[in-house]
């Protein structure tokens, strides 16, 4: 049978506390906080930070497929999966598709990966956009997460595995948004939860019929979707057992959208015990039900965070400074020439540097070099490198500077001189960081970033971040 | 280092140099036609004189036909060339050669650059990104790099090193006061300049070179010939020009707080002037002060002062106008401006001023007790990854 066999969930470092929205805007917006992707992040490289989390867990696991879902993709017409593929540095010959548009491609993606007939990556992520001062803006998130899937075997055990499906798939008008749009349009919430419930209660029949169990033997709930009301009501009347509805995370990082049941999943599967059973209904234009078993080597490939981790995390953005992220408030820029977008050959040849952070290593001497280099900076040794992939080395910080007139969505730019651990020095930008507090001897780790958009051209790349 | 050098082969017979900064009714063809003429009138000669030019500029041309379109020159040989900021001492370097070569008899180097017409901030863009990787760091960001690691390596703690910095900034604005063609012709107080708002890093505003316009040109001639023009031409001792292999932000051994291809240029230009001790024979030296940090790590790579010590040096003096020696006695990049391309020129022409003492209120005394040389050194790129020019000019042939 097929299962999970690792995965990895990804949560931005950023928290807008819903009373800076209140004070900025003068009306009551709740309590507790959302997690807010940082200016140089999107979907795209949310998806990357997961995936390299899950993929990470199982080094020994190459996906051979990649599915990637996301309501808020960075391109259209263009494959944004491909991206997290490089930056990954799967093999050419392992596909990577979009499944891009809507809430609801999240739990379609996962189910491709099920349902593939090689080891299949499902990839989810969102950032959730609102205009100031609506329900969306204060009860959205960001996040990402990651299902290496694959088939059990004795070398690659799954840490779980679905034993039930259940779906209900209707066409109704309860929210959308038109391509380029800001932000989503909602029907009246009453109307949705008149639609949402009947729909899941009949996936969650379906998927407890077929699984040969009752609500209350269901270890835990995760009922996910952006209706936030309808998830309550189809929670309360699931005759669950108390207690066993798992926390949904609205008050510390809101809704992720296409990420947001995987997000959860991956929250219980990081302390859930063998044959725990872990229900995950997801509405969304219809209900998605997987019933899932976790196995005896559920503890076997944790990702090295788990989301508890991440949720204790977080540094405080201001609502201005978050407007400013999301587009929604023009800034005066620096006096300095525009950003120049990123050229296509170039980057092309790049690939491997600029998507997969791969040096070379001089075969002469061993010196790393960062970027890959035909001759040895060292021993000047000519065409004897092997690339060398040092995304996940840790680094140092020598020295550092914050630039204050350097062009950037939110300046200041601050930037560092780091030496990886076992050789290579890397000049970059940091990232999730106190320009304040950046000391040589920090250790930093990469991270893979959109360090700006220029000419409708994204420019990823990776930055260096605090470890933390 | 394998260069011979052409110790007094050539010399200096005429400059000229137009006042820097925001040149709003002058344009680039203008600030040619102004730097040209004084040099040929300070050279006693006409442009049909001149058998070959050499153009440095950086963004404000591209071929010879820059300086040959505004001067209507008549079928001559002009080459444009660009060396980062050391472009105008790279005009200067060639132009020597090419006269030394016995090639020609007569030639001009001149720089120029137009820095305040893009309406930026610092420097205009460099253009093309290529793959987006490279971090888009500005100019004062790469050098205050400089300033976290020579705090960290000599234990120079950051209050003590802004002094320094700061101590750099107002001595080149108090001799750029007595500099009428400077940009920044006022003395700054030190309180000013420590307070001023951030660039990068520890840098203020008043720790950054002035963005201007400018240019500067200097006439070269075989030294048998040079006081058919002039009773005091400057004779050429040194020309060391050198590019590093940028190894700097790839290699953990570079430790920023050295420019090694400063090093390496200074070294070889004092084999080829034969100065022994740099500090004792120099009468001044203008160094690449783009920024403070820069000013004093050069004190160390030029020999001026040693390992770790520049900082102290500095706060107690030995650079001022009427110190030990002489750093930057026009004002330096920092007051007297920084127009790329013009710059290299334009320390050449303090040089001219000093040694054949015409610098007015801030003729250096020691000049007058016997000193008769003059180092000029420029350096373009980042620290870690730069080029560098270091020239060495005298007032009389070696004995």
């Amino acid at each position: 049978m097929r299962g999970i066999a690792a995965y990895g969930a990804y949560v931005p470092y950023w928290r807008l506390d819903r009373k800076a929205i209140a004070t900025a805007l003068g009306a009551p917006s709740g309590s507790g906080t959302r997690s807010v992707a940082s200016y140089d992040e999107d979907t795209t490289s949310l998806g990357v930070e997961a995936a390299r989390a899950a993929v990470r867990a199982a080094p020994h696991l190459s996906p051979e497929v990649l599915y990637f879902a996301t309501a808020q993709p960075a391109y259209l017409d263009k494959t944004n999966a491909t991206a997290i593929h490089a930056a990954l540095d799967l093999a050419p010959s392992s596909p990577a598709y979009d499944m891009a548009g809507a809430v609801r491609s999240g739990a379609g993606a996962l189910g491709a990966a099920l349902d593939a007939r090689r080891p299949a990556l499902a990839v989810l992520s969102d950032i959730r956009t609102g205009l100031p001062g609506g329900a969306d803006e204060r009860e959205g998130g960001d996040g990402g997460v990651a299902f290496l899937c694959c088939e059990d075997t004795r070398d690659a055990r799954v840490l779980a595995e679905p034993v039930a499906f259940g779906s209900a798939t209707a066409e109704f008008l309860e929210r959308w948004r038109l391509p380029g749009e800001p932000a989503s349009r909602q029907w009246e919430e009453r109307f949705g939860e008149h639609v949402y419930v009947p729909l899941g209660e009949s996936a969650v029949t379906e998927a407890l019929k077929q699984a040969g169990v009752t609500a209350p033997s269901v270890t835990q709930w995760v009922i996910a979707g952006p209706h936030a009301r309808a998830a309550k009501r189809l929670a309360a009347s699931l005759g669950a057992t108390k207690g066993s509805i798992v926390d949904d995370l609205a008050t510390v990082i809101g809704n992720t959208g296409t990420a947001h049941a995987g997000l959860l999943l991956a929250h219980v599967l990081d302390t859930a015990t063998p044959d725990a059973l872990i229900a995950v209904v997801s509405l969304a234009d219809g209900c998605d039900v997987t019933v899932w078993r976790a196995t005896s080597a559920i503890a076997a490939r944790r990702p090295a965070t788990t989301v508890a981790t991440q949720l204790r995390g977080g540094g405080a953005v201001g609502h201005a400074t978050f407007l400013t992220w999301r587009g929604f408030l023009k800034r005066e820029p620096p006096r300095r020439p525009d950003p120049q977008p990123p050229e296509a050959p170039p980057a092309a040849r790049a690939e491997a540097w600029k998507f997969a952070f791969t040096g070379s290593r001089c075969q002469a001497c061993g010196a790393r070099h960062l970027p890959p280099q035909r001759v040895c900076v060292k021993c000047h040794a000519v065409d004897r490198m092997a690339p060398e992939r040092l995304a996940d080395v840790p680094a140092t910080i020598a020295t550092f500077t914050v630039d204050r007139l350097a062009y950037s969505l939110s300046p200041p730019v601050v930037a560092a001189v780091i030496d990886f651990e076992g050789g290579g020095r890397f000049q970059c930008e940091l990232t999730d960081v106190d320009p304040a507090a950046v000391r040589i001897g920090d250790r930093v780790e990469m991270t893979f970033r959109r360090l700006f958009t220029a000419g409708s051209v994204h420019n990823y790349f990776w930055k260096a971040r605090p470890i933390r | 280092m394998a260069s011979n050098g052409i110790r007094d082969r050539v010399a200096i017979v005429g400059m000229g140099c137009t006042p820097f900064g925001e040149h709003w009714e002058r344009g680039v063809n203008d600030l040619l036609v102004d730097a040209t003429k004084e040099a040929l009138t300070s050279a006693g000669i006409e442009l049909s004189h001149v058998d070959a030019f050499w153009l440095g500029t950086l963004f404000s041309g591209q071929s010879g036909l820059t300086l040959s379109r505004p001067l209507k020159i008549d079928y001559k040989p002009v080459s444009r060339l660009e060396n980062y900021c050391a472009t105008g001492s790279e005009a200067f370097r060639n132009a020597c050669y090419a006269v030394a070569s016995g090639a020609y008899d007569v030639a001009m180097a001149i720089g120029v650059e137009k820095l305040k017409d893009s309406g930026f901030s610092g420097l205009p863009g460099s253009g093309s990104v290529g793959d987006g990787t490279r971090a888009p760091l500005t100019a004062p960001a790469t050098f205050s790099l400089l300033a976290p690691a020579y705090g960290k390596k000599y234990g120079v703690d950051d209050a003590t090193l802004k002094d320094a910095m700061t101590r750099i900034a107002w001595k080149n604005h108090k001799n750029g006061a007595l500099n009428p063609r400077a940009q920044f012709r006022k003395e700054v107080p030190k309180e000013t300049i420590a307070c001023s708002p951030l660039v990068a890093g520890p840098l203020g505003i008043f720790d950054c070179s002035g963005v201007s316009d400018g240019s500067a040109a200097a006439i070269i001639v075989r030294a048998e010939d040079a006081r058919r023009y002039t009773d005091k031409p400057l004779y050429v001792k040194a020309l060391s020009f050198v590019a590093g292999p940028a190894a700097g932000p790839m290699d953990p051994d570079y430790d920023y707080t050295t420019f090694p291809e400063v090093v390496a240029s200074a070294v070889d230009a004092y084999a080829q002037a034969g100065v022994k001790d740099a500090r004792a024979e120099l009468a001044m030296a203008e160094v690449h002060d783009c920024f403070t940090p820069t000013e004093l790590v050069l004190m160390e790579d030029l020999g001026f002062a040693a390992r770790g010590t520049a900082w102290k040096e500095v706060l107690a003096g030995t650079f001022d106008l009427d110190g030990e020696l002489a750093v930057n006695p026009d004002g330096g990049l920092k007051s007297f401006g920084h127009p790329i391309g013009a710059s290299g020129l334009r320390m050449l022409f303090e040089a001219w001023l000093q040694l054949r003492g015409e610098a007015g209120k801030r003729q250096i005394a020691s000049v007058a007790r016997g000193r008769k040389l003059a180092l000029t050194h420029n350096l373009g790129g980042a620290p870690g990854e730069c080029v560098s020019f270091v020239g060495i000019v005298g007032s009389e042939p070696s004995a």
